[in-house]
């Protein structure tokens, strides 16, 4: 089966081809990091205006590279959610009509699950079952994955994201945007004896993060240590090892809750070098072995929507004329291929939804 | 003879025309926000109608904007989705011009001052002059304040339609004075006028666009604080 995968949830325009029996046979991204990097942050208006120009483009790239004549394909698959709702529309309404016009079948996939299958794409795929540590500008979640479409989560952020506090503080370091490498680079010339800031709710049982008081704590180092580059560079340090820290002791009581022995690490935080050397360190005291995407699908791209898409389209695909996006998605609402996937709440998708003009 | 399928959904209705010989089949209806649950059904139903495929069109047509902007990317995408599957150019057109063509078909207006309300006490102004069986631009399109929209040159009879009457009805009034006769406040456009308008442009030689090359016209870019 061959499916094209169309990306168009956040800030990240990707189109990818995805054959079941031969592997990933061509990925194209188009990074909006430039459009909206003055902002510090994503601007929902803009990165739909980027989507809408950029896809139609990468699609026809993305063919031509897989050597794939737009008949050759079985389907096509798109983010229906987590996302911006003007974002995701973009991708539902052109991978819709594409299939419409093709007469195949589309599915929309959840962006989640198609992060987390990511890893499935290298040739050494970790089996299930896995922890799943999901950290990105929208997201940090620690779920256990039983199987395709078994998800439970175990716990999650319950403000911002991991991502979201490094593009935060990066802001407020004025370090750049995006904020992951940009504070990654000035913590390696800082002194992690300097400053040490709290390892929110580490103090306590349990799976959830919470990053908005490390981003106010570091807000108040800065204020009150001036701007010095190795002050700042200090500040990048001590913020950096608190996530990091963070986020490696929930994953070793992950793996120590569930007794599973493989973390998969996925979302564009998982590029973060420092935490890719704790969290080795965390599995080679447990006997067990840490999977990522290769860099590059760490971040939002097609060509884990195309994957996801070829688990998925077999049973859930359609040839509806209507399409909808699910801005909110609830993970452990979706089912293993073939059955009978939960819908979210009606307000939660709602097509047309995002500004008007 | 290929067919040509025009599709709207860049305000509140939503439509699609298809030319299948000397027939136009047609679709509307006020959908709110409802395009992406609508458009494509009304498409398989006009295709289903006149007993087409995609594959026996020549052409697509879409109306680029201004207009909503979540609708004008609905519209945007669909076509595009629909050109890239079944290898179709597309022609872009305005839905200014759109609304005027409407008002001249039903009006029998020779010249068309259209005011679509843009919300934020704009509206988006468009003229136009009637030509053969389409409208020309007279002047250019833009997101204005009410109190300074501008009629291109004098001695017209103009039309005035678009929901901007509607909206701004008194600023609108003391702006244009006895130079513009308003018939249709309510007006939105309609593909089947997007279809006669690509028509036209057909008929003139124009061969259309790539599916990539079709862009969306927003006239506002003033969309952040920055």
């Amino acid at each position: 089966m061959r499916v094209l995968g169309i990306e168009t949830s956040c800030d990240e325009t990707g189109v990818a081809v995805h054959d079941s029996a031969r592997g990933l046979l061509a990925h194209c991204l188009h990074s909006q990091i430039e459009t909206h990097a003055r902002y510090g942050g994503v601007v929902p208006e803009l990165a739909s205006r980027d989507h809408v120009r950029k896809l139609a483009p990468l699609i026809r790239e993305a063919l031509e590279r897989a050597q794939t004549p737009r008949t050759a394909l079985d389907g096509i698959a798109y983010t229906r959610g987590p996302g911006l709702a003007g974002a995701l529309l973009v991708g539902a309404a052109t991978a819709r009509a594409m299939a419409f016009a093709l007469d195949i079948p589309a599915v929309g996939v959840h962006h989640m699950e198609a992060h987390l299958l990511a890893p499935l794409l290298e040739a050494d795929p970790p089996a299930f079952p896995f922890v799943a540590l999901l950290v990105s500008g929208g997201h940090t979640m620690l779920v256990q994955v039983a199987g395709v479409g078994r998800y439970r989560l175990l716990g999650e952020s319950l403000d911002d994201a991991a991502g979201e506090a490094f593009d935060k503080t990066a802001k407020l370091l004025g370090l750049g945007y995006p904020g992951g490498p940009a504070v990654e680079r000035a913590a390696r010339d800082g002194d992690p004896g300097r400053f040490r800031f709290p390892r929110p709710m580490t103090d306590r049982p349990g799976l959830d993060f919470s990053f908005s008081g490390l981003k106010t704590h570091t807000l108040n180092t800065a204020r009150r240590e001036g701007d010095a580059p190795q002050t700042v560079a200090d500040i990048a340090r001590a913020f950096q090892d608190a996530v990091i820290d963070t986020l490696a002791i929930k994953c070793r009581r992950a793996l120590d809750e569930t007794g599973v022995r493989r973390l998969v690490v996925a979302g564009g935080v998982g590029a973060n070098a420092a935490l890719r050397e704790r969290l080795a360190e965390v599995a080679r005291r447990r006997d067990a072995r840490v999977h990522y995407p290769r860099i590059e699908f760490c971040t939002d791209n097609g060509a884990m929507v195309a994957h996801a898409g070829c688990l998925r389209l077999p049973g859930e695909g359609s040839r509806d004329d209507a399409f909808d996006i699910a801005p909110r998605w609830d993970l452990e609402s979706l089912a293993p291929p073939g059955d009978a996937v939960t819908a979210p709440a009606a307000g939660a998708s709602a097509p047309g939804a995002g500004s008007r003009g | 003879m290929s067919g040509l399928l025009a599709i709207d959904t860049t305000t509140t209705a939503c439509s699609v025309a298809l030319r299948a010989g000397k027939a136009v089949l047609c679709r509307y209806e006020a959908v709110g926000q409802g395009h992406s649950r609508t458009v494509l059904a009304m498409v398989r139903a006009v295709l289903d109608e006149a007993g087409l495929e995609m594959t026996d069109l020549g052409a697509l047509a879409c109306c680029s904007g201004p207009g909503s902007f979540t609708g004008v990317r609905i519209g945007i995408g669909v076509t595009q989705g629909l050109a890239l599957g079944a290898d179709l150019p597309v022609i872009p057109v305005s839905t200014l011009a759109t609304v005027a063509q409407g008002a001249c078909r039903t009006h029998g207006a020779a010249a068309v001052a259209v005011a679509m309300d843009a919300r934020m006490g704009e509206v988006y102004w468009g003229c136009y002059r009637r030509r053969g069986a389409g409208v020309v631009t007279a002047g250019e399109e833009a997101v204005v304040s009410p109190d300074s929209v501008v009629l291109p040159g004098t001695g017209d009879a103009w039309l005035g339609c678009g929901t901007g009457y509607g909206a701004y009805a008194e600023v609108l009034a003391e702006r244009l004075g006895e130079a513009v006769t308003v018939v249709d406040p309510e007006r939105l456009p309609d593909a089947r006028d997007c279809l006669a308008l690509a028509e036209v442009r057909l008929a003139a030689g124009a061969r259309g666009v790539a599916a990539e090359d079709v862009v969306p016209t927003y006239r506002r870019n003033r969309v952040t604080q920055g």
